[in-house]
């Protein structure tokens, strides 16, 4: 399995969420993330979807059924382009007085921050790669990880040109 | 001008050129149908919300216009849903508005609410919730293009019920404004090219022709690019029609049920040309081996058809009111003499064909099914449409009924719904009412949309019925005996139901036929008379429909009848 992430623009109406989640599962795809925000026009949202498929073949068909949309106004696959991924995770991990301080040097190894803290726990923030993400949360699995919430994967491509005039 | 919601939908039908819808009221469409009411709008009542729904999609099938659809919230939508799916499968456009519960009742689990606009989401080709009045106008505008450009299909707009009620300042938008959508597919011509260069290239050429020319209305076309390549020629299900039935190199439907000489071509061919069709299961068999000598070529309009079921060596991406008119230009300015060429394949093609042809035996003085709608078609003239349900009967019509023209054989291709055919005939004969129109339906299927003899009665809709009764749900009980050691579980129908009597019920003709001498001494004046006829006819239990590709395997591998 192979993973590619999509940037899709589509209409900022309602609906569009369960026209794109309505065909993913339909068509049984393999999805690893999907996320969406509003962008630079008011009228489209971006939805970046990591999905993951056993061949090119099956990518150009998550590909083609999802520019068959009507709310659909472009896709294109960044994992073609040079282009720039992140992933924003929150992790609440248990920390007592004995554990605070060894927490708090992996959260400096890994360059993340700490945003919350009590007696009990602390939540950890960290931006990155996928790869980066799951490291820091194998390390701090030694602690016990209370909750994570991960937003999967964004990206844009490097240099001036957009999605939109790919 | 201010009209309310409801005014507003019917003032677009009128300008969408809409001239019948199908539906039946409820709570939600109370307003609708005031209007209905007040503009006298012609509007066929049926008698179940599945009825209406493949009414409107058999009117669009036998006439290539929008079917559209009324149905209330909750269970007057969900009623739809067969219905839908029927449609987008087999890309058939219908506009469907259901009513929904009023604004301030979305999502509280009101009375008779349910999530039409998530239920249809996968089933439909696009679909609304409307909401806002004022949007109506422009929603209706998109439905009907979306529903009948590029492929067509089922769109669906859910409508809030006080949106009806609401007073809007009605303006009608001249153009559609879709930035994800243009419904224009005009592709590459180079692409053409190449497939020009492979037709040089290729000794043993097949088309093969689909649904996407009875849609695309191509199918002329298709015949002058026949005409003057003079290479076989198979069809799918939905292509029937797409070429004469007498077309010399024509070697009927292929696939599971298809003619052994199409399959044969398709598995020895070198290049098969495939026209707007999609490579079902059913048609291809064993997808890995199918056409396993052929380059092959994808005339296509979906870009997400080519490569989904079969790798096209050639694709043309486009239209097929674009592409095929390219391609006929070029090919007949060609230096090449294509037909003389291809006629010794033509000639071996033929010969397969005509030495296996679609078969049965006689049994004495029963009535046997193939036989029965060989008459009828023999009874028939070439602008007669052919209407079917699903299961043996359908498969026996696609093999003995002829179809000259397209648009003229309807049916259930994709879903394979039971219950299709006695509404679609009704819609076929209200868009063609010059026409004959002929139902092929079964013991089983009737029964699952039998209320809509009522409005076949009660508007005197003239579809003569043909109930092919062998007492049991035929395909089913086929493959029990095939591969399930002969256990009829649950699909023997021997019960007390009398066909004749359950038309009449409700004001339509009833007859029976039992005997061979009957199709010739009863049937030719029971169809020549005016009217609705229910004609049941009692054939044999265990009749197979052969030949057969049993699933999973190759084309040739067609178990032949004896």
């Amino acid at each position: 399995m192979k993973k590619y992430l999509l940037a899709v623009l589509v209409d900022n109406k309602p609906g569009v969420l369960t026209h794109v989640s309505g065909l993913i599962s339909r068509r049984a795809f393999n999805i690893e993330s999907i996320s969406a925000g509003y962008t630079e026009e008011e009228a489209v949202t971006r939805i970046n979807i990591v999905v993951s498929v056993e061949s090119e073949n099956e990518l150009d068909q998550v590909v083609n059924q999802l520019s068959k949309l009507i709310d659909v106004i472009k896709i294109v696959n960044l994992t073609k382009y040079d282009s720039i991924a992140r992933e924003l995770v929150m992790i609440k991990v248990r920390a007592t007085r004995e554990t605070r301080a060894e927490i708090i040097d992996v959260v400096n190894v890994f360059r993340a921050n700490i945003v919350d803290v009590t007696p009990e726990n602390v939540v950890i923030e960290l931006t990155g790669q996928q790869s980066k993400i799951d490291a820091v949360i194998e390390v701090l699995s030694e602690y016990e990880i209370i909750e994570i919430a991960r937003t999967g994967a964004i990206a844009l491509s490097r240099g001036p040109v957009p999605v939109k005039k790919m | 001008m201010l009209m309310n919601g409801a005014q507003a939908v019917l003032e677009s039908l009128k300008k969408e050129g809409v001239d019948v819808v199908f539906g039946y009221p409820g709570g939600a469409v109370l307003t609708l149908y005031d209007a209905v009411y007040n503009m006298n709008f012609r509007h066929i009542l049926t008698r179940h919300e599945q009825g209406a729904v493949h009414a409107a999609d058999g009117y669009a099938r036998a006439t290539g216009k929008v079917g559209v659809v009324f149905a209330t919230s909750g269970p007057g939508a969900t009623n739809l849903i067969t219905g839908i799916a029927t449609a987008c499968t087999d890309s058939v456009p219908l506009v469907c508005f259901t009513g929904q519960v009023a604004n301030p009742y979305i999502g509280k689990d009101s009375f008779q609410e349910a999530d039409i606009f998530g239920i249809t989401t996968p089933i439909t080709k696009h679909n609304y919730l409307v909401k806002d009045a004022n949007e109506l106008p422009r929603i209706i505008k998109e439905a009907f293009f979306i529903a009948r450009t590029g492929r067509p299909g089922p769109v669906v707009i859910d409508v809030a019920k006080d949106v009806f009620d609401t007073q809007i300042d009605y303006v009608y938008p001249d153009t559609v404004k879709l930035r994800g959508y243009s419904g224009k597919y005009e592709g590459d011509e180079k692409e053409i090219d190449t497939v020009v260069a492979a037709l040089k290239a290729a000794k043993k050429p097949l088309f093969f022709v689909g649904g996407g020319i009875n849609g695309s209305d191509t199918a002329e076309e298709m015949g002058l690019i026949l005409d003057k390549l003079k290479t076989p020629v198979a069809s799918t299900l939905l292509g029937l029609g797409t070429v004469a039935a007498d077309r010399p190199g024509y070697l009927g439907f292929a696939g599971m049920h298809g003619a052994y000489g199409a399959n044969m071509a398709i598995q020895e061919c070198d290049l098969l040309l495939c026209v707007g069709m999609r490579f079902s299961d059913r048609v291809t068999g064993k997808v890995a081996e199918f056409a396993p000598h052929a380059k092959v070529v994808h005339f296509e309009l979906d870009l997400a058809e080519i490569n989904k079921n079969v790798n096209a060596d050639l694709r043309v991406l486009g239209d097929l009111r674009w592409s095929l008119p390219i391609f006929r230009q070029k090919i007949f300015a060609a230096d090449d003499d294509f037909a003389a060429r291809f006629a010794p394949w033509l000639e071996h093609v033929t010969a397969i064909h005509v030495a296996h042809p679609f078969g049965y035996k006689e049994e004495g003085d029963v009535i046997k099914p193939e036989a029965l709608i060989a008459k009828v078609s023999e009874l028939s003239d070439e602008n007669t449409v052919a209407v079917t349900d699903v299961g043996q009967h359908q498969m026996w019509a696609a093999q003995f009924f002829k179809t000259y023209r397209p648009r003229h054989f309807l049916t259930s291709g994709g879903q394979g719904t039971m219950g299709y055919g006695l509404p679609a005939a009704m819609g076929a004969k209200l868009g063609k009412p010059e026409q004959k129109v002929i139902l092929f339906t079964g013991d089983g299927s009737i029964m699952m949309n039998c209320q809509e003899f009522a409005t076949i009665a009660d508007n005197d809709i003239d579809v003569k019925v043909i109930v092919v009764h062998n007492s049991i749900l035929g395909m089913v009980g086929q493959w029990q005996r095939l591969f399930y050691q002969h256990h009829y579980s649950q699909s023997e129908l021997k019960g007390k139901t009398d066909f004749v009597k359950l038309a009449e019920a409700m004001g339509v003709k009833g007859y029976r036929l039992t005997k061979k001498e009957e199709l010739d001494s009863k049937l030719p004046q029971i169809l020549a008379e005016k009217g609705a006829a229910l004609i049941d006819v009692i054939v044999p239990e265990e009749e197979d429909v052969l030949p057969m590709v049993p699933g999973g395997k190759r084309l040739d591998e067609m178990v032949l009848g004896d």
